[in-house]
């Protein structure tokens, strides 16, 4: 692969409710904030991808909400509908094609202007699966049970995650939920669907990202500090819950692979200093660690419990709060990128992780983790 | 801007989205959904080449990737293989909370049913343990001729 | 390093107003397999699928983890992209961009719609901003009537002058077995259909059909290979100009001119009337098929209707436009646009049967739609550079 980098990130506040603001309003703010960053101007933008859903939205051509927002105005422009992840990923390709030289991934939403059941209902099979009512929060569960029951995971283990996250957005500015919490409140958190709670469950959160991808020529001429993309890779598993094994993540697992091999990265949990991972609920950080081949089937509780993914751990999760703190359906892989970006930059703040070489950053679509997208970052 | 702003209170437009749908289910979910109303039978189909037997039925095998046309009764009984008690009230859901999904594996189907679990105590409800379905008594073609599962007694 | 690109094959449904016998996932699939077939390709050989269409038509969220059992991503790298009208070619240009990144080496292209299982405008209403363009001025159809009638004003443009383009379409769309209507229609009877919105009547509009369209893209290390006749990719372009339809300028298409310019000079093409061998326009109605003509500089404005009257554009003519009989006679919304790049394909691979147009060398397909929005390809037989 051609080298190609991240030269800007600019993100708004992820709050419950932005009620002052429009879509294009936030998105603006953050392709403000990203152009500011990589030191350019819009003209300095050659083509545009934005990441909307019609569904979230509450709108048919949701694209067509941002596109001035984007600095979209006599451009070249696509729109990937999925996590901020997949967007992204197009974005590259529309550098590595040779086509364009930079550009910029715009991705937001506004959880508060709707019903997130309703949204997330909508991804079920209409004839089979959506009569039963199933939502993200109760098709999640099913997963969960199913994977705590197969591997011994305990609830208490997911609530440390929920407990190590929300602390770790107290040094994060952008995030929504920064709470000092134990074990217990989680475990004593109102109950949705068991065995999720719901501190373990992300929050309904406004926010939107932008970032900003260019080739060599570009990153080295407006930038003193560009991240590098090493790797990336994505994959989608069977679509109803019934043809999958949901204790386990093989389209991670594959999408991971593609990534590191692109990467060159043979032992994950050595190479890899940080990983921003999309912890819709808390099971999934743990799950997912392990379809990232930080550890083996079945032992991220116990990775939870070494401490080693904590702030000082050998391999800290989610410094940002994760998703568990500031959840912006769409915008969250992206924010995950962007925070990655800080992170190997050395420019997260509170929230830094000393000497990150290699960041990981992880994204999903679909019920239950169906696919996945990883994104390998480095100096 | 923002200082104006601080002065009144912003305005929030409410409006909904209002588009009725008609989902074909084509002639593979019109078999399924008939013997389902008609014989309170549940049929998959079945992939020759990998013998996958699919439920809900599937015209196409995800991974062979050709067209399906045997039709195989599976159940009515099954494995329940994951489940949830739900806790919260939405206006899409069937039942008030507390009430149950499932997972079920339905005997000699390969890929398992969600769909609702009920008759039982919280409690009682096993991950491994026997269901039955339950029809309802006017059948109209869909897949809430299911009322829900029960476990086997 | 970035690849060339090139298509090696196509496949489509036979469009209709309904499709009461499959459901979505299982009308995805018969595009696919049709695509497969025609390269002789399996699932297996499929790198990357890229999906596509319009979500309120169907009422379904991540359309592309929904169709994975038709569309053949089951543990594949499975992307959706969606822009209104312009979804099709949308997804035609991430298939050229994916395959070109070198990341990629045989992608699947999938458009589709079936617009019979909703209120078509109903659904497109909620395309336009809540607050300033829904309630005062949305559908699709007000739009191009309010397009229609700027033309006709700024050229002494006729109604007549539109029709006659519905004529040329129709009369193709005969010769077109995977076309939704296939009846031929006289000036007369255009004429006096229904008034929608004036000047724009029933016949001067597009129908809404269900149907689908597969592509498959490949990369030059593997095209070949596929196929003695890939359709080589030569470039894209395209301009979303506006996010809200009271900021449209109205006197010509603007995105299609900006996008089109900006492609002719990355093709080397000068001379686009002499040069290109075949359009297919992605053309929702009559008007557009002149005025649009007039925006991608193929004559001076006011002209097209001449162009038109003189048969340039029609079969024989020098530049025959929609030989597929176009979207004035098919039209599954989130595949049209598609559609338009896979008809290309075949009248370059030879393969149009009935509707085959000699000889095609350079060929341009375009897509239209959201906020009067132009994306647009060019095709070539030779390699590109």
């Amino acid at each position: 692969m051609e080298r190609t980098a991240i030269i800007g990130i600019g993100m708004t506040k992820q709050e419950r409710r932005k009620e002052s603001e429009t879509f294009s309003d936030m998105v603006f703010e953050a392709v403000t904030k990203a152009l500011n960053d990589a030191e350019m101007t819009i003209k300095d933008i050659d083509n545009i991808v934005t990441g909307c859903n019609d569904f979230w939205d509450g709108r048919t051509i949701s694209s067509m909400a941002v596109g001035d927002a984007s600095g979209a105005w006599d451009k070249n422009i696509s729109c990937v509908e999925g996590d901020g992840t997949f967007v992204a990923l197009y974005g590259l390709t529309r550098i590595l094609s040779g086509s364009y030289r930079a550009t910029l991934i715009t991705a937001h939403s506004k959880g508060s202007e709707s019903i997130s059941s309703l949204i997330t209902n909508a991804m079920f099979d209409p004839i089979y699966t959506r009569p039963l009512g199933l939502d993200a929060i109760t098709s999640s569960a099913l997963q969960a049970k199913c994977y705590m029951d197969k591997y011994g995971i305990t609830e208490e283990q997911c609530a440390m995650v929920s407990v190590k996250n929300h602390r770790n957005a107290k040094n994060n500015p952008y995030s929504q939920l920064p709470m000092d919490l134990s074990v217990k409140d989680v475990l004593n958190s109102r109950r949705l669907a068991d065995p999720i709670k719901l501190l373990d469950a992300s929050p309904i959160t406004d926010g939107a990202c932008a970032i900003i991808l260019a080739d060599e020529g570009m990153a080295k001429r407006f930038s003193k500090h560009p991240v590098w993309i090493r790797g990336v890779g994505f994959c989608a598993d069977a679509y109803h819950l019934g043809d999958r094994d949901l204790a386990e993540c093989k389209s991670l697992e594959k999408a991971a692979k593609t990534a590191y091999r692109m990467a060159g990265i043979e032992n994950p949990f050595k190479e890899i200093d940080v990983a921003e991972i999309y912890d819709a609920f808390s099971y999934q950080e743990l799950m997912w660690s392990e379809g990232l081949g930080f550890c083996e089937k079945g032992e991220g509780g116990k990775l939870v419990e070494s401490g080693k993914t904590e702030m000082g751990g050998s391999m800290p999760i989610n410094p940002s709060g994760g998703c568990l703190s500031a959840h912006a359906v769409i915008a969250a892989g992206l924010i995950r990128i962007a925070e990655a970006v800080l992170q190997v930059r050395g420019g997260a703040g509170k929230r830094q992780i000393p000497d990150v070489k290699t960041g990981l950053a992880h994204g999903i679509n679909g019920p239950c983790g169906q696919s996945h997208c990883v994104w390998i970052l480095g100096e | 801007m923002n200082k104006w702003l601080e002065t009144v209170e912003p305005l929030v437009y409410e409006s909904r989205i209002k588009v009725p749908y008609t989902w074909s289910v084509g002639e593979v979910g019109s078999r399924f959904l008939i013997e389902l109303r008609d014989h309170k039978k549940i049929y998959g189909t079945r992939c020759p080449k990998c013998n996958i037997v699919y439920l809900p039925p599937r015209k196409t095998c995800s991974q062979c990737f050709f067209n399906l046309d045997e039709w195989v009764e599976v159940g009515p009984q099954g494995t329940l293989i994951t489940y949830t008690l739900v806790h919260y009230e939405s206006s899409m859901m069937p039942m008030k909370s507390p009430f149950a999904y499932g997972i079920i594996l339905l005997d000699k189907a390969n890929t398992g049913l969600v769909h609702l679990l009920d008759e039982v105590k919280s409690e009682e409800i096993k991950t491994g343990m026997r269901v039955e379905p339950v029809f309802k008594d006017e059948r109209t073609g869909d897949i809430m001729d299911i009322r829900y599962f029960r476990p086997v007694r | 390093m970035a690849k060339r690109v090139a298509i090696v094959g196509t496949g489509q449904t036979y469009h209709k107003s309904k499709r009461l016998d499959v459901n979505g996932v299982e009308l995805i699939h018969e595009a696919v397999a049709r695509a497969l077939e025609d390269t002789e390709l399996t699932r297996d050989d499929i790198d990357l699928v890229i999906i596509g269409n319009m979500d309120h038509f169907e009422g379904i969220n991540y359309v592309d983890m929904w169709s994975i059992d038709g569309s053949g991503g089951f543990m594949k790298p499975t992307i959706k992209l969606t822009t209104g009208g312009t979804t099709g070619s949308t997804l035609a240009i991430a298939g050229y961009h994916m395959v070109a990144s070198g990341l990629f080496n045989k992608a699947l292209v999938i458009g589709w719609e079936k617009n019979s299982e909703s209120d078509t405008t109903a659904a497109i209403n909620t395309a336009f901003d809540p607050i300033w363009d829904r309630l005062t001025f949305a559908g699709a159809i007000g739009a191009l009537a309010v397009e229609a009638s700027a033309y006709m004003d700024d050229y002494g443009i006729t109604e007549r002058d539109a029709a006659r383009v519905v004529v040329r379409d129709r009369k193709n769309a005969c010769n077109n077995p995977y076309a939704h209507l296939r009846k031929e229609v006289t000036i007369e009877e255009v004429l006096s259909s229904p008034m929608l919105c004036d000047p724009v009547k029933l016949l001067d509009m597009c129908p809404r059909s269900d149907g689908a369209c597969a592509v498959i893209f490949a990369s030059e290390d593997v095209a070949e290979k596929i196929t003695d006749t890939p359709v080589w990719i030569w470039g894209t372009a395209n301009r979303h100009l506006y996010s809200y339809i009271n900021d449209v300028n109205f006197h010509g298409l603007q995105s299609l001119k900006n996008a089109s310019m900006e492609l002719y000079q990355k093709c080397g093409i000068k001379e686009p009337l002499k040069e290109i061998d075949v359009i297919e326009l992605y053309q929702p109605y009559s008007f557009g098929g002149l005025l649009w003509l007039e925006s991608m500089g193929l004559c001076k404005e006011g002209e097209a209707p001449k162009l038109v009257w003189d048969g340039v554009t029609d079969m024989d003519g020098e530049l025959p436009v929609n030989p597929s009989g176009g979207v004035i006679a098919t039209n599954p919304i989130g595949a049209t646009g598609l559609i338009r790049c896979a008809e290309v394909a075949r009248q370059m691979m030879g393969k149009a049967g009935e509707h085959q147009v000699p000889n095609v060398k350079i060929a341009i397909s375009t897509g239209f739609g959201g906020c009067m929005w132009s994306d647009i390809l060019l095709y070539g037989k030779d390699k590109p550079y």
